[in-house]
């Protein structure tokens, strides 16, 4: 299942991964690396770092609002990449996931993007409205430059689940319902058949996301799952910290965040 | 011979596609198989044409406006005109399309976003007249704006859900109504306003609105014996711009697309996508669009809501590119100096969005010599602007 060259070599469990996502920047880049190392201490398995999008059509608003503190701090796809060799300093080994919206990546250029990737030692790209039809050519490149490009499967997907899992490479993102990212508290029937699909044809980690926001739902998507993505619910962790932040207090906000992210995993 | 465009991957040339989130692909597939299937079908077209005709009063009139080409001294200025639709903008004739579509495909719900109001009352009558329940996202600046719109959808029965997001106009209506269309695609319809957006609605929108074209073709042949010269449209998305000039494209007319400079093409408070954009992908469409140089996609400007989008629809960035159609800006001022002119010369109080084609129409007839003819379409009616009227021409009146 997984091969030599996943992730460059560097992801070395196929089971209960737990893939969080932070927005790049939000609220500042030098707390995205404090928050990327927490997440590692607590058993991260891959960092999807998300660049902060004007209009992100994939995003709830615990997401969009995170974009919005991001952009107003600066941030932008180049300096989202940037901010890798920095996480690499303070000790993040995971491999990291570039996940950003396609118009940032269409004005850089696709060379130069997978450039960049290389240079900072990115391992992963994830472009959420660029599906399998449009991605042709970004495929290839990724390909040629041994950096995973994620595709994302969902339970409307249909006769377009097979060819899309089985290219799959890194992880295959698995959106558990239809809608937008954000919290919900159940998972239905239907989506864990839909997760038993996708496993018959991947041959990839098959990782679950969009809504994923409690203990118990991550060990339930576990028993069905390779591993869990989590993003608002994460951000929304994040938020519980930012008067903290604000008053001074950023060693406690780092603390209740680790404790926060450990109760959400571990139980 | 003009190429057949979107070809199968919905592309214009280099522009269009659908770059959408995963879960919006088979929605889409949907979309373009029902399409397909009711564009082949005789009795979808009676049906139609037939409530264009029995419910929205088409065809429409073409209007030799004497008085403005006297006035002017050049060209003869014709109007299409699409402010004689039921509610008042060449809006409905995609709207009924699309809700017949529908209810084709057994969907009884519909979404809809809208800037000026325009499209939104067009969807909350076709809601209403076809019994279908409608909800309308719209900017929260925009709802300010353009009140008494705001109100016909709501005695109509649509719900109108304010968006809050970014400036709260158009563009923010736009990812908000795609938002809850990716949540709730398996009942509900989303009825796109203007030739943007993924595959295949540029195509359908235009589709069906080239009713406009089409009889306009048929109309200043039977007036002048010749095709008009020239062709003026304003441009927001781009639906009624397409919808007059499609049935043109193969002939040897000149068309003019003409976009809003705010308050200048200098300034940034502006919405002229062609003529400062770049190309990029918004609303999941390649096409051209305003944005900084990392990308992210920025605020327009235009007194009129209808023009106010940072986007433009793909098949006029690939007109735009081939030179087929050329692109023209007006500012916010000479716009309103347009309306006032047609609204004392001709008894016509035309929408602000459908001013900037006037002013740049007006603007070149006194340079064409008298055997010329120009073609305007008057894309709606000023009632929805009045309270913006009042603010700029109140004194002047009185
Ligand atoms: C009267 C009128 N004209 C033009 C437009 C611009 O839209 P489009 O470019 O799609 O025709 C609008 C939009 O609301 C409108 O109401």
């Amino acid at each position: 299942m997984l091969t030599k060259t996943s992730f460059q070599g560097k992801l070395t469990k196929t089971e209960n991964l737990f893939i969080p996502f932070v927005v790049a920047g939000d609220p500042t880049p030098e707390l995205t690396v404090e928050y990327a190392k927490r997440l590692q201490d607590e058993g991260a398995d891959i960092l999807e770092l998300g660049v902060p999008y004007s209009d992100p059509l994939a995003d709830g608003p615990t997401i969009q609002r995170a974009a919005q503190r991001a952009l107003k701090a600066g941030m932008s796809l180049r300096k989202a990449i940037q901010l890798v060799p920095k996480l690499r300093e303070a000790g993040v080994e995971i491999p990291v996931v570039i996940f950003t919206y396609y118009n940032p990546v269409m004005q850089i250029g696709h060379e130069a993007l997978f450039d960049m990737l290389e240079e900072n030692g990115a391992e992963g790209v994830l472009i959420p409205d660029l599906p399998y039809e449009e991605s042709e050519e970004i495929r290839e490149l990724a390909e040629a430059r041994n950096i995973e490009f994620i595709s994302l499967v969902a339970p409307n997907s249909d006769q377009r689940i097979q060819r899309i899992a089985e290219s799959a490479k890194g992880f295959l993102y698995c959106v558990s319902t239809l809608g937008v990212t954000g919290e919900r508290n159940e998972m239905s029937a239907e989506a864990l058949s839909f997760i038993k699909r996708v496993k018959e044809y991947s041959q990839v980690p098959v990782a679950v996301g969009f809504g994923v926001s409690s203990y118990d739902h991550v060990k339930l998507v576990n028993e069905h799952a390779d591993g869990v993505i989590i993003g608002s619910k994460i951000i929304r962790i994040i938020e519980d910290g930012l008067e903290k932040i604000k008053n001074g207090e950023t060693e406690q906000a780092l603390n209740d965040f680790s404790s926060s992210i450990s109760t959400l995993i571990k139980g | 011979m003009l190429q057949v465009f979107p070809d199968i991957k919905g592309r214009f040339g280099d522009f269009g596609g659908k770059y959408v989130p995963e879960t919006l692909m088979g929605p889409l597939q949907e979309l373009e198989e029902a399409l397909d299937q009711a564009l082949e079908d005789p009795a979808f077209h009676e049906e139609y044409h037939h409530v264009l005709k029995e419910y929205s009063g088409r065809p429409t009139a073409l209007t030799y406006a004497d008085k403005m080409t006297d006035y002017l001294g050049g060209a003869k200025i014709y109007l299409k005109r699409e402010d004689l639709n039921h509610t008042g903008a060449h809006k409905l004739n995609n709207a009924i399309g699309q809700a017949l579509l529908a209810k084709r495909m057994g969907k009884e719900k519909i979404i809809a976003e809208t800037g000026a109001g325009q499209h939104g009352v067009a969807s909350a009558t076709v809601a209403a007249k076809f019994g279908l329940e409608c909800k309308v996202f719209m900017g929260e600046e925009d709802i300010r704006r353009q009140e008494l719109n705001v109100f016909r959808m709501k005695l109509l029965g649509a719900e109108v859900v304010p968006v809050t997001s970014g400036n709260g106009t158009l563009k923010d209506a736009t990812n908000e109504a795609i938002r809850y269309w990716v949540a709730n695609c398996e009942d509900h319809f989303y009825l796109i306003g203007s030739v943007v957006g993924p595959h295949p609605y540029p195509r359908m929108v235009r589709d069906f609105q080239r009713v406009i074209g089409d009889e306009s073709r048929r109309q200043f042949m039977e007036r002048e014996e010749a095709l008009p010269d020239r062709i003026f449209a304003c441009v927001g998305g781009g639906s009624n711009a397409m919808g007059i000039f499609y049935p043109f494209l193969e002939d040897d007319v000149e068309l003019i697309g003409v976009e809003a400079a705010g308050k200048g093409v200098h300034t940034p408070e502006h919405a002229a996508t062609l003529t400062k954009g770049t190309p990029g992908v918004i609303h999941g469409s390649k096409t051209y669009l305003m944005q900084d140089e990392n990308g992210q996609i920025t605020e327009p400007y235009s007194i009129s809501a209808g023009l106010d989008y940072p986007g433009i629809g793909p098949e006029h960035a690939h007109l735009f590119q081939t030179k087929r159609v050329r692109y023209e800006s007006i500012t916010d001022q000479e716009a309103l100096d347009a309306l006032k002119l047609l609204t004392v010369k001709e008894g016509i109080i035309p929408a602000i969005e459908t001013a900037h084609a006037l002013a740049q129409a007006f603007k070149e007839a006194p340079k064409m010599s008298e055997d010329e003819t120009i073609l305007i379409n008057l894309s709606g009616r000023g009632d929805k602007d009045m309270a913006t009227l009042m603010e700029h021409f109140q004194e002047e009146v009185e």
